[in-house]
């Protein structure tokens, strides 16, 4: 057992001062790159098992299993240590993240372990996110490889500010001296070219445990620090972030009675004292730090890292997701941004979609453009893109509903990172790294005008509404959109029809029909019938609009109550047997891509506000359905 | 400027105050399990700092077998009074009605009374988000789990459709009648959990201090005579000095033969020890993956 790690002795002589030592230890979370092939693994199990993280009874357990799956012979195999789930021990492989806990006499240490793959880079991304520091591994007999400069690419793009070069297997290479120093100038051409500055190189040997916790006796060439030595002295981010300006994003408003209101979050960087001038982002409004309110009493200072609760000097506004910050150092403001994103979904990015954007403790909506490029995580190098894929990394601009106060992810991880939610599944489908704002919300006017909506809905004595007809190709949506169009201007009501087939021949007839276009399709169409009702008419849209989180975006552009969702319910059978042109035979051929109920989906309304059952109405009876809902 | 390197314990500190913070925020009606053991302490000991001056948010739950050690039920309720929370206690009628028990019934004691038990107080109460005080450190299935886990309507664990969690973001939206488990002590070890309760002084159940208890000695584990419910096959109790590492019902929990009567000596102790923590669970024997299949099937 090396002393590093801890003392018997002293445990069981001394208690209280072992106790003492070991409660200022500070913590350090870091990220293995690397795969098992490279003895990932085996590293990790080295640190468990020489940290005595393991019992034993665990390593009853882990003979047990050395001998019945391992891949050592009758050595222990210390890749099943860190193996998890019972699937993915059957399969042979690590898939997901898994966290593993030891410690120094110095540090306790997170290791997060992820698997290497290039499918897996989503794992990566979320391991790198809280890390301090990567250890990106290197097969000393197979040099810097495709997979060695992905690992590396992702460390600096998660924004991680220490890399080791861990050089393992050096035992199987004789513990050479050139084959160290021939990996290290390699890599350090490579690294610079992608803005790596400084990166620290190891050669180690994972399964002989050379330059781990102590000195290998045959590599004195090396004269740096072991493995576990520089992870005790590299400078946490949690120390760096203090230098900064003070930012603290408000979580929740404490509220315990009328005669207090504090401000709780976790300070994402810089130090506060009472007193301190302090700004409130977006409102802007300045106020002063009144004290700084805990358990254990008032704090003198807090620091990054610390989850606090301010009391402020002015009752000033301030809730969830704002900012509180620094008085003459404020972040920036802004509801436009050029952003990294990792997608990490099955289902694509779909540009023009509503997705939550979680920023902080802030939930906004936001869009996600066209993306500008793809990177190519294997050369780097920018490629044109429709969209993003599972594990695709590309930048895009994001546009949010609203302004939200932000930095750069380069300056802060808690202000310039953000999570994409889907509206729909709830699932956390991206990840997003702010570079810089494109406008300044400020910077934007709208033009105030005379007439109003109101006004021009009173001079034709209706009230706005947008009717929107949705249902599969051939449900009978334009014909039953005609009918009630021509109902309305019997009672002297002011219409518009856009009709889907007509507007394609025009406005978008740019577009096809990719899940990507079809978006954009709506997002048009939303925007017209939108002017439409701003000029007092009613619309009446017939649209197949097949996916429900664009109806509510359209839905969401209106005022409320105006949009009147109408669900023209066919089945798919009764609509192909029906086939007024053709389109179903075409797609059930193959010569028609895309055809919605074919080979892309339909989702119909949960609650549409009217449903018209095709199947038991006529088309004239389900537009007097339809008026006679409306005007009651 | 003098920085400022927070200890571990500080950090771990803030990172679950940070947690419960946010399910404060976004759950509708969230909820903290209370099993009484020194987890819940610590988790519980948190939530009142991460909400000073106010008082948590959130009741505190205990599912009950109405097994446990006499000594925990006590420290419950007063705890629970302490801290300015209200306290539910759920006991699965059906198990109370069937009288099951650990003696007569084996592994249909855990799955009626514990997992039963936690899905029907969950949907009873209506409750979409629940604290629990599993650390990643203590079984290797847990080593993966997020710290916000999703829980489909029939209350099932699916691990290939774990969200990503990135920084210190957590996606808490889910559809209604999905419900998520909140592991806000995910990161620490079980000497975390030690130290932090002896800096903070926390009170935690006198069970885990060494003393003489009346004990025998079945299927290899050391078990303690409680109550008078428990059925003596002609065995007569012995008086030893024994501690518990882990606290559940007390027919199902193996004691350790010990002198530690101090946290310092337990720290001491468990230091130099050479078995894992959960080997004085019964439930833990069977198989490897007992754990992630039982979790699966909705057990915490």
């Amino acid at each position: 057992m090396n002393e590093i790690y801890k003392t018997d002795a002293l445990i069981a002589e001394d208690i209280d001062a072992y106790l003492e030592t070991h409660q200022h230890k500070t913590m350090l979370r870091f990220i293995t790159c690397g795969s098992v092939d490279d003895g990932k693994s085996t590293l990790i199990g080295r640190l468990l098992y020489d940290s005595k993280m393991i019992f034993e009874d665990q390593l009853a357990a882990l003979e047990n299993d050395s001998k019945r799956v391992g891949t050592q012979g009758e050595n222990i195999d210390f890749a099943l240590l860190v193996d998890g789930l019972a699937a993915e021990r059957e399969q042979g492989i690590t898939i997901d993240v898994a966290y593993r806990f030891f410690a120094t006499e110095k540090r306790k240490f997170i290791v997060a372990d992820t698997p290497g793959h290039e499918q897996y880079t989503r794992n990566m991304v979320t391991g790198a996110s809280t890390a301090d520091l990567a250890v990106i591994l290197i097969d000393a007999r197979k040099g810097v490889l495709t997979q060695t400069r992905r690992h590396s690419y992702l460390a600096h793009l998660l924004g991680l500010r220490h890399i080791v070069l861990a050089v393992n297997k050096m035992d199987l290479v004789g513990y050479d001296r050139e084959v160290f120093d021939r990996i290290v100038t390699e890599y350090r051409a490579f690294a610079e070219s992608i803005g790596i500055v400084d990166f620290t190189a190891i050669p180690i040997s994972g399964l002989a445990g050379d330059n781990i916790a102590s000195p290998g006796a045959a590599m004195d060439w090396y004269d740096g620090p072991t493995l576990l030595a520089h992870l005790e002295a590299v400078e946490l981010d949690q120390s760096a972030d203090q230098r900064k300006p003070f930012r603290l994003p408000v979580q929740w408003v404490n509220r315990p009675n009328l005669d207090f209101r504090g401000f709780s979050g976790t300070i994402a960087a810089g130090q506060i004292h009472p007193g301190d001038e302090v700004r409130v982002l977006p409102s802007g409004k300045t106020s002063r730090v009144a004290k700084i309110v805990s358990f254990d009493g008032e704090l003198d200072r807090a620091v990054a890292g610390q989850a606090v609760t301010l009391c402020l000097a002015d009752e000033i506004d301030c809730s969830r997701g704002q900012v509180i910050t620094a008085a003459n150092s404020p972040v920036e403001v802004a509801d436009q941004f050029e952003a990294s994103l990792i997608w990490m979904d099955e289902e694509d990015m779909v540009p023009g979609r509503a997705y939550w954007l979680k920023i902080g403790a802030q939930t906004v909506s936001a869009t996600v453009a066209h993306p500008k490029y793809q990177t190519n995580v294997n050369t780097m190098e920018h490629l044109a893109a429709k969209t993003l894929d599972l594990n695709a990394i590309g930048v895009a601009v994001v546009t949010t509903d609203r302004d939200i106060p932000f930095a750069p992810y380069a300056e802060s991880r808690d202000l310039g990172g953000f999570i994409l939610i889907d509206k729909l599944t709830n699932r956390t489908v991206g990840a997003g790294l702010i570079h810089f704002a494109l406008r300044r919300a400020s910077n934007i006017h709208w033009q105030a005008t005379d007439i109003s909506r109101d006004h021009h809905a009173s001079l034709k004595n209706q009230q706005p509404k947008v009717l929107w007809m949705t249902g599969l190709s051939g449900s009978g949506k334009s014909t039953i959109a005609n009918l009630v169009e021509k109902k309305l201007a019997r009672m002297n009501r002011h219409t518009f029809l856009l009709d889907g087939d007509n507007v394609r021949h025009g406005l978008n007839k740019d577009l096809g029909f990719t899940d990507a276009d079809r978006v954009e399709n709506i997002r048009r169409v939303g925007e017209v019938a939108k002017l439409m009702t701003d000029a007092g008419l009613i619309v009446i849209t017939a649209f197949i609009s097949p996916f429900r989180s664009e109806r509510e975006m359209v839905r969401a552009m209106m005022q409320p109550g105006e949009f009147v969702e109408i669900f023209i319910d066919t089945p798919l059978e009764e609509a192909e047997k029906r086939d007024v042109k053709g389109l179903y035979a075409k797609a059930r051929a193959g010569e028609l891509k895309n055809f919605t109920g074919i080979d892309s989906p339909y989702e119909p309304p949960e609650a549409p506000q009217i449903r018209i059952d095709t199947t038991s109405v006529s088309a004239e009876e389900a537009a007097e359905q339809i008026i006679a809902k409306l005007i009651p | 400027m003098t920085i400022q390197s927070l200890t571990h314990l500080q950090r771990l500190e803030a990172e679950a105050i940070h947690i419960m913070r946010e399910v404060a925020s976004e759950a509708e009606k969230p909820v903290m399990l209370y099993s009484v053991g020194k987890d819940s302490a610590v988790m519980l000991h948190l939530a009142r700092k991460a909400f000073y001056p106010s008082p948590p948010p959130f009741p505190l739950l205990h599912v009950d077998t109405t097994w446990k050690f006499r000594d925990m039920y006590a420290l419950r309720d007063r705890a629970a009074r302490k801290a300015g929370m209200q306290l539910i206690v759920y006991q699965n009628p059906e198990a109370v009605k069937r009288g099951i028990n650990p003696f007569d019934h084996g592994a249909l004691h855990t799955d009626m009374w514990k997992t039963e038990g936690l899905k029907q107080a969950l949907d009873l109460h209506g409750f979409d988000a629940a604290f629990g005080g599993a650390r990643r450190d203590e079984e290797k299935s847990r080593a993966k789990e997020r710290i916000f886990s999703f829980r489909t309507a029939s209350q099932r664990w699916d691990p290939k459709a774990q969200r990503p969690e990135l920084w210190r973001v957590y996606n808490a939206r889910k559809a209604k009648g999905e419900s998520m488990r909140v592991f806000p002590l995910s990161n620490w070890t079980e000497l975390d959990i030690w130290q932090y309760i002896h800096l903070e002084n926390i009170e935690i159940v006198p069970l885990y201090f060494a003393a003489e208890r009346p004990t025998v000695i079945r299927d290899g584990l050391l078990l303690m005579v409680d109550d008078e419910r428990f059925p003596l096959n002609g065995e007569t109790p012995v008086m030893r000095s024994v501690r518990f590492r882990t606290l559940g019902c007390y027919p199902l929990t193996g004691a350790v033969e010990s002198r530690a009567s101090t946290l310092p000596e337990i720290i001491q102790e468990m230091l130099l020890t050479t078995t894992s923590e959960r080997q004085g669970r019964a439930i833990d024997h069977d198989q490897s993956a007992s754990m992630e299949k039982k979790k699966q099937e909705g057990y915490f």
